[in-house]
């Protein structure tokens, strides 16, 4: 941006242009970059010169361009390589599995893409260039708005809309008179509009409107910013956590409560509210009717029982997909499921050891899910059990148990056994859904004599060497919840509004300038002609110089065969027929584009007589 | 849940077949108009040529295009004119591309006098088509009971569908029939690769696109690509027509005569500029959208999930293509080139990411 802006800058009446010539792509643009180019080779640049050039680079549209693409490359490498921070698990298998460039890419940071110091970089320069861009142009803008609009051309028909108006001798609207109704038509048109040398000769008009547009486009560049500081603050001050809950169970709001929990930088453990939610029941709809997707789940939906704070009433909720709750400033989302089936384990003594859900995790089709249950508490030994867990068992001739249909049509347990020193005593913690067998020795498997365990809800199996027993008491489903509190995102949501709203605007509203210069003819007519001219993309111009026009030519009484719009180059207008109507007309002042048209021939009577 | 309604879906099949099969008949129809109308223009220029030399060879395209003859007759007295004007045009700046313009169609993209009886059976024919094709989409939609936008064979049938019926209403105020065999060979593509690759019979959504963030996040998503397609097959000609336009003024032979019925290159980077404006409003709420539904279904707005890194992706590249269009040195050519890149980026987000990566926007259907 700076070029535009140093041109502002270098040219002493800003926003003045040349009669005809669109500032904004003119060259003393070019000039301004050969100049910074000049500068560049300069061979004797202090250090403060040497700061001002990189600034003047670092903020130029040419590098806001090319930060943009790169920050579009620099996004992609996210999508094509497993991210830490949503699958810590997978990258670790990754790498595993390319030992020939899984760690090059580690040290590439392209496993953390989005946090990566390269990534950071770009997006860093790109805002600071933002800055750098809009607080130049905003004062630059500041100041025209303030400013008169620009002085009258002298030549008005090289404006790429331009046309003529003629007000016979004998209506009495003199040249000064005719600029007055010319300023007030396009103040009430929403025109900023400043008369020059009323009662002179040639009278004229400067106007200008649409403002708005520049105003939306800084709008909408800050509000980017507004929109990176808001991520940026959810990520210190927020936090998330999930939990895993059976029906039955309730989670408590402390950190103790929580299965898994990830603060921001800034959080404080006294930021959480101490609310409660018990999960009552949990319910799916599987899809029935289809053939294609039979057995599909299409409606997951938990009864819950919130609480406040621990003295509050108790409430009924329901939580859903797409409809998470909203308590204590969190919100909380429903997002798993799967089976929990009950098992009772007694341990050699005959006491019950163990008690209760085991929550299954899902590994294949139909909730065909994976079981460990780790039985400390078991005496002499310890135990432990692995195997599957099928909601609607089937075994194939060959052996292979699978699951058939998502609900609990055939519930069934298959289960190895296991006893020895689980070594959960040892302090290091371990993942409750693996069970580590090198140290244990085994009591039922498939291979051995004993034959593994297969249990349906109710049956009992009595475990070899009077170990003891594990009874299947029957299924409970369970959810898992994302708990989330983000103190930014209400913020992202109004900058990116704010943002929609100034792209718009910048989009839409066409910044134009008008002017009008009038005068009295030597036969005593009072000649009017206008120009337009527009800043930036404006294809709307041409039926605004119609607009115009048509206003202008309703005030006065027209000598109308002496009035012609004067055609231009109409390729790319709203328009549809305007372009061939002004071809039709006769001989234009075009022909002597340096004639003054006020004293012309065009349309005097003598003219006339000719044609 | 409402009820699934196979017979309705069987009939959407039906009708999305006799539509493909339509489009197949147009497209052959949009072909024909190029053909012979680059033949009929050559025919005319030759007549012209024996008649009164090499000037009048101009005659053909200019006649039956008032503006155009005016913008020549303009051109002709401006010379002393603006310096800048034809680099970054307003309203009234897009006069062709100096040499060569008179070589191409109108840059107004009007309607002219001419009767291009091809081009109007085309769209005859397209019309039809979409009106068949909408049957295809409604069925499909009562059949399922919801919108018919949940899965991979439904965002194809219903995108195809909105890219002709976008197509179609521009062609109500703009000449653009020159993209007839583009738009309308898309929408054969689309609808075939729907029912042979993605074939999913009527069903019932997953619970996690049950949000009426589905009708307004993708529907808007939809519309945009729409646009997004026109100004991709613009942004192509436009560079096709520049070639040809340099080569022509350097007294090169004019080897690609379809492209006579192609406005001047200018005029495509004018429209396909403010098409893409729109489509870029539209994909701002697509990734707006998108952000609030995460948050409802996910808990986060922006996880930098495959889905939603193309998605941003996306957005960047055009805001770079409007950034481009008023830096100097990028207009034209270049800003043509990174609305391709663009619209490849969004074609690489419906086709590979859908089937390919792994993410919480697994909802392809597959
Ligand atoms: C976060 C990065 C940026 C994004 C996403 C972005 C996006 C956009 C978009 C979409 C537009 C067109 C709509 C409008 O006119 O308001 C635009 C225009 C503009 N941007 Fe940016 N921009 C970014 C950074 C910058 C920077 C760093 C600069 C300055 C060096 C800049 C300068 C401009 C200017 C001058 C325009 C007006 C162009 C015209 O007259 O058509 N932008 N930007």
């Amino acid at each position: 941006m700076s070029e535009r802006v140093n041109v502002k800058k270098k040219s002493p009446a800003p926003g003045t242009p040349e009669p005809g010539v669109k500032p904004d792509a003119i060259d003393p643009v070019a000039a301004a970059v050969s100049a910074a180019k000049a500068e560049a080779v300069l061979p004797s640049l202090g250090p403060v010169a040497m700061l001002r050039w990189a600034w003047t680079q670092l903020t130029s549209m040419r590098t806001a361009l090319f930060l943009l693409l790169l920050l579009a490359v620099g996004a992609v490498p996210g999508s094509l390589f497993p991210q830490r921070p949503t699958n810590p698990s997978i990258v670790t298998q990754y790498i595993k599995d390319h030992p020939d460039y899984g760690k090059i890419l580690d040290s590439l940071q392209l496993y953390d893409v989005y946090s990566s110091a390269w990534f950071s970089a770009i997006y860093i320069l790109l805002f600071i260039s933002l800055i750098g861009c809009v607080v130049p142009r905003a004062i630059a803008h500041y100041k025209a708005m303030r400013s008169q609009p620009p002085r009258t051309p002298a030549r008005l028909s090289r404006l790429p809309e331009y046309g003529t108006l003629v007000i016979p001798a004998d209506a009495g609207i003199p040249a000064s008179d005719a600029i007055d109704d010319a300023a007030a038509l396009l103040k009430k048109r929403g025109y900023r509009v400043e008369v020059r040398d009323r009662d002179g000769a040639r009278p004229s008009l400067g106007a200008e409107r649409g403002f708005f547009k520049e105003v939306g486009n800084l709008v909408f560049h800050t509000a980017l910013i507004g929109v990176l500081v808001s991520v940026a603050a959810g990520g210190l001050f927020g936090y998330s956590g999930q939990r895993i809950l059976v029906e039955g169970d309730t989670f408590v709001n402390t950190l103790v409560g929580y299965d898994q929990f990830s603060p921001g930088t800034n959080f404080q453990s006294s930021q959480l509210e101490p609310y409660s939610i018990q999960l009552d029941k949990f319910q799916i709809t599987f899809d029935r009717e289809s053939k294609g997707k039979f057995g599909q789940p299409i409606d997951f939906k938990a009864d819950v029982t919130t609480k406040e704070n621990p003295g509050a009433p108790a409430k009924q909720e329901v939580l859903k997909v797409n409809d998470p709750l909203s308590l204590g400033g969190t919100s909380i989302y429903l997002t798993g499921n799967g089976y929990a089936p009950m098992v009772t384990v007694r341990d050699g003594a005959g006491n019950v050891a163990m008690q209760g859900p085991v929550v299954a995790k899902l590994q294949g089709d139909n909730y065909y899910s994976s079981v460990v249950i780790k039985v400390p508490d078991a005496k002499p030994e310890q135990l432990a059990f692995a195997g599957f867990f099928l909601p609607t068992a089937f075994v194939t001739p060959e052996g292979v148990s699978f699951s058939g249909d998502p609900d609990l049509f055939n519930p069934q347990l298959t289960l190895n056994s296991y006893y020895g020193d689980l070594g959960l005593d040892s302090g290091s913690p371990q993942n409750v859904f693996e069970l580590d067998v090198k140290k244990l020795t085994p009591l039922n498997a498939r291979n051995l004599p004993t034959k593994g365990i297969v249990l349906t809800p109710g049956a009992t199996q009595t475990l070899p060497d009077g170990k003891g027993t594990i009874t299947f008491d029957g299924v409970k489903r369970y959810v898992g919840v994302d708990i989330h509190h983000n103190p930014g995102q209400a913020y992202a949501l109004f900058f990116a509004l704010l943002a929609v709203a100034g792209l718009v605007t910048s989009l839409y509203v066409n910044r134009r300038r008008v002017w009008v210069r009038t005068g009295t003819h030597e036969d005593g007519r009072t000649m009017v002609e206008y120009g337009l001219l527009a800043r930036g993309e404006d294809h709307r111009l041409a039926g605004e110089a119609v607009a115009v026009r048509a206003l202008l030519a309703a005030a006065w009484p027209l000598d109308d065969a002496d009035s012609q719009p004067v055609p231009s180059a109409k390729a790319d207008n709203g328009r549809a027929k305007t372009g061939a109507s002004g071809a039709a007309g006769p001989a234009t002042p075009l022909e002597h584009p340096a004639a003054d048209f006020i004293q012309s021939t065009a349309g005097s009577p003598e003219s006339k007589k000719d044609q | 849940m409402p009820m699934i309604n196979e017979t309705m879906g069987q009939y959407s099949e039906l009708f999305m077949l006799l539509a493909a099969g339509t489009y197949t008949v147009a497209f052959i129809a949009f072909a024909w108009d190029l053909a012979k109308s680059s033949k009929t223009l050559r025919a005319v220029d030759l007549k012209a040529a024996e008649l009164s030399g090499a000037e009048a060879a101009r005659v053909p395209v200019g006649a039956g295009v008032g503006a155009s003859s005016a913008a020549l007759d303009r051109a002709d007295s401006d010379v002393s004119g603006p310096a800048g004007r034809a680099e970054r045009p307003t309203s009234s700046a897009a006069r062709g591309g100096g040499a060569g313009a008179e070589q191409t169609a109108d840059g107004a993209m009007l309607y002219s006098a001419e009767r291009r009886v091809p081009a109007r059976v085309a769209v005859a024919l397209t019309v039809l088509g979409v009106a068949i094709h909408a049957a295809g989409v409604i069925t499909r939609a009562l059949g399922a009971g919801r919108v018919p936008w949940g899965n991979m064979y439904e965002f194809l049938t219903t995108g195809a569908f909105v890219a002709v019926a976008v197509f179609l209403l521009v062609l109500i105020r703009r000449d653009l029939r020159f993209l007839g065999t583009f738009v309308v060979g898309l929408a054969i593509i689309m609808l075939v690769a729907a029912s042979v690759a993605y074939w999913t019979p009527v069903g019932h959504l997953v619970p996690a696109l049950q949000s009426y963030w589905l009708v307004i996040h993708v529907s808007i998503a939809v519309l945009s690509s729409a646009l997004f397609t026109l100004t991709f097959a613009m942004s192509a000609l436009q560079l096709v027509q520049s070639h040809r336009q340099k080569t022509i003024a350097a007294g090169g032979a004019d080897k690609l005569g379809f492209m006579r019925l192609v406005p001047n290159a200018l005029s495509l980077e004018n429209l396909s500029y403010r098409i893409n404006a729109i489509a870029f409003v539209g994909w701002t709420f697509t990734l707006m959208f998108g952000a609030i539904w995460a948050e409802k279904a996910w808990g986060r707005f922006w996880g930098w999930d495959t889905k939603e890194v193309w998605t941003f992706v996306i957005w960047v590249v055009y805001a770079g293509y409007l950034h481009a269009r008023a830096t100097r040195g990028w207009t034209g050519t270049r800003a043509a080139w990174l609305s391709i890149v663009g619209y490849l980026c969004v074609v690489f987000n419906f086709t590979i990411v859908n089937q390919f990566f792994n993410g919480l926007h697994s909802y392809s259907g597959l």
